[in-house]
């Protein structure tokens, strides 16, 4: 099932003639007709969850927006993708940049937003080139600017280009770069959707969420609810990286086990090299690492599937989360400590500084992790490690404490004798890694969990 | 370094994205074009010229300046090798790439060949996870490397630089 990338492989549907001639803008002339709220409602109706990662539910996202007299307001896409493993907005933007334009366009309607902004990371510096031209080209063909379809409704979309700072991805943050400061969170309350950017009430999305509204608003929110599993309704797609056969961007509509993705011809293929999987991170790097035979079956012995509520299933203790859907796959010869040591100094280059427990926490553990690694640490750092990011989960203004705890936590959890391993073997562990051991064993429950 | 008339013109096309007296939200925008004027990198010269095109105070271009990584406050080499090594990446071999480099190009991290043509800064995650291993070379990526694209990367820079001489 296809939605988003129905029409990505049609040669030019980068440009508007092709992309239009493919269906495009439709989902434009349709919302025109309608009401605000009627394109609220259907959004509602979608069930569509937040892409970016926290998968909170746009439609009520929208309706929180506050509307006082006079006030502009403003919708802002949220394209700082910078979360380790997640490369699906740059795949829409690069390949698809009508679609996301369309879905700015009936947003920004629905919201009354007359100018929206793309926050972009700044690396993707030729993706900028891409988008423009893109609004160029909606923007002569009369879908942006002054009366839109003769509808009165003006709208413009401009792309900001950021500096190179995963912070910027938390929402809060995002609006302070956007108004050229330093990307320190705010302490929310008031949340954007009462004062956001320049003080005025505003909706921030991610790129994929705002290119499911296309769909949604051509086939209906219920249509789209039809879709998928539950609460995890539409399709999602998922970044696939590390040692499968075929990395890359998928579309799924959530109702694939992780076994049939990850070893299925029609997805990733299986692992690479003839090599046996040992973990993975289904989420964006954030999320809790999950050992081979916890990552196939829940801890009840069931088959675990590609959704919001199968991958969290048992909780930290024993499942991960759907994330931002960036799926990072490690082969047998993979070292957990080295990989949760590079996770731990991204977060440590990233953290802006404001909170003491993520400043000195998150480079703390990097310390302790790099001693393990290159076999300089102590059984006690073990416990050390895990004190630590104890005491910076819940205690930050923004998520980006919890997402350098969590990691840590649940190596710590599922591999602890990996890190012993390291401690024991200083010697050994710098020439051969630990291994598989264990983690692919029918189920193994870590002990207190 | 002063920007000159047409890229001053960009720079007010880019205030006039903003409402009225907010044109600070142009900085991170301006800064990048001051460092492609300037050579790579944001003299406090530059930076200061941002702050008056923009009528705030110098202390908030240096505090913005400082806070994102792709702002370099100091020169760089003419072609600046930002190579991933964050999680995914390393899962597929980063770690020996920028060892390659450092080998081929005799430098450290951080550092610049003697001849002002290179630097190695290693980066984290700039999401082209299942391209990797990666760097990014000026505008754009180069993905998949291997230790022979990367000689072919050295090659190409200097072809190119011994051409624009």
């Amino acid at each position: 099932m296809k939605l988003l990338l129905e029409h990505a492989h049609v040669e030019g549907i980068r440009y508007y003639d092709t992309y239009r001639k493919n269906g495009g803008y439709r989902s434009v002339e349709k919302a025109f007709k309608m009401t605000p709220d009627e394109i609220v409602e259907e959004v509602k109706k979608s069930g569509l969850r937040g892409r970016g990662g926290a998968g909170f539910p746009t439609g009520m996202k929208w309706s929180f927006l506050a509307k006082p007299e006079g006030v502009p307001r403003h919708l802002v896409c949220n394209a700082d993708e910078s979360e380790p493993g997640t490369f699906k907005d740059r795949y829409l933007m690069e390949f698809l940049p009508h679609l996301l334009i369309e879905g700015l366009i009936v947003s920004s309607f629905a919201l009354g937003s007359h100018a929206t902004y793309i926050y972009i990371r700044g690396e993707y510096a030729w993706i900028v080139d891409i988008l423009e031209q893109a609004i160029g080209e909606a923007k002569n063909n009369g879908w942006l600017g002054k009366n839109i379809l003769n509808s009165g409704f003006d709208c413009e979309i401009y792309v900001q280009r950021g500096g190179g700072a995963y912070i910027c991805g938390e929402e809060t943050a995002l609006i302070e770069s956007l108004e050229g400061k330093r990307g320190n969170p705010r302490i929310k309350p008031p949340f954007p959707a009462i004062q956001g950017v320049w003080m005025r009430p505003t909706v921030v999305n991610n790129v994929e969420t705002l290119a499911a509204v296309v769909p949604i608003i051509n086939n209906g929110g219920e249509e789209y609810a039809k879709i998928g599993v539950g609460r995890s309704t539409g399709t999602k797609l998922l970044s696939v990286c590390g040692n499968v056969k075929k990395p890359g961007i998928y579309e799924i509509d959530m109702t694939q086990t992780v076994e049939e993705f990850i070893f299925s011809d029609e997805y990733c293929g299986g692992i690479a090299n003839g090599k046996r999987l040992k973990a993975c991170i289904p989420g964006g790097s954030s999320v809790p690492i999950l050992p081979a035979n916890l990552l196939l079956k829940t801890a009840k012995g069931e088959a675990r599937y590609m959704n919001y509520e199968s991958l969290s299933d048992g909780g930290f203790a024993t499942g991960s989360m759907m994330g931002s859907g960036g799926f990072i796959v490690m082969d047998e010869d993979q070292c957990v400590v080295r990989h949760t040591m590079t996770l731990a100094r991204f977060y440590n280059h990233e953290s802006c500084g404001q909170c003491s427990p993520c400043r000195e926490g998150t480079g703390w553990m990097y310390k302790i992790l790099k001693n393990i690694e290159y076999g300089k640490g102590k059984l006690s750092d073990i416990d050390l490690l895990w004190d630590i990011q104890r005491k910076i989960e819940g205690n930050t203004i923004c998520p980006l404490g919890d997402a350098a705890a969590w990691p840590v936590a649940a190596a710590i959890r599922h591999f602890r004798d990996e890190f012993e391993w390291h401690v024991n073997n200083p010697d050994e562990a710098q020439n051969r890694n630990f291994g598989l051991a264990h983690y692919a064993d029918p189920i193994h429950i870590p002990a207190g969990a | 370094m002063k920007f000159n008339e047409e890229k001053l013109n960009k720079v007010k096309e880019i205030i006039a994205r903003y409402p009225e007296g907010k044109q600070k939200s142009a900085l991170i925008p301006v800064l990048h074009l001051a460092q492609e004027e300037n050579g790579g990198w944001l003299s406090t010269e530059a930076m200061d010229h941002v702050a008056e095109l923009l009528s705030i105070l110098p202390i908030e271009v240096y505090e913005v300046a400082t806070f994102y990584t792709m702002f370099n406050l100091k020169p760089v080499g003419k072609y600046v090798f930002e190579v991933c090594r964050t999680g995914p990446c390393m899962l597929n071999g980063s770690d020996n790439i920028i060892e390659y480099i450092k080998e081929k190009l005799s430098i450290k991290e951080g550092e610049t060949t003697p001849d002002g043509m290179f630097t190695l800064k290693p980066a984290e995650c700039l999401g082209a996870c299942g391209y990797a291993p990666m760097m990014q070379l000026g505008k754009h990526y180069r993905e998949h490397l291997t230790k022979e694209k990367v000689d072919a990367i050295i090659d190409e820079c200097r072809r190119n630089a011994a051409s624009n001489n």
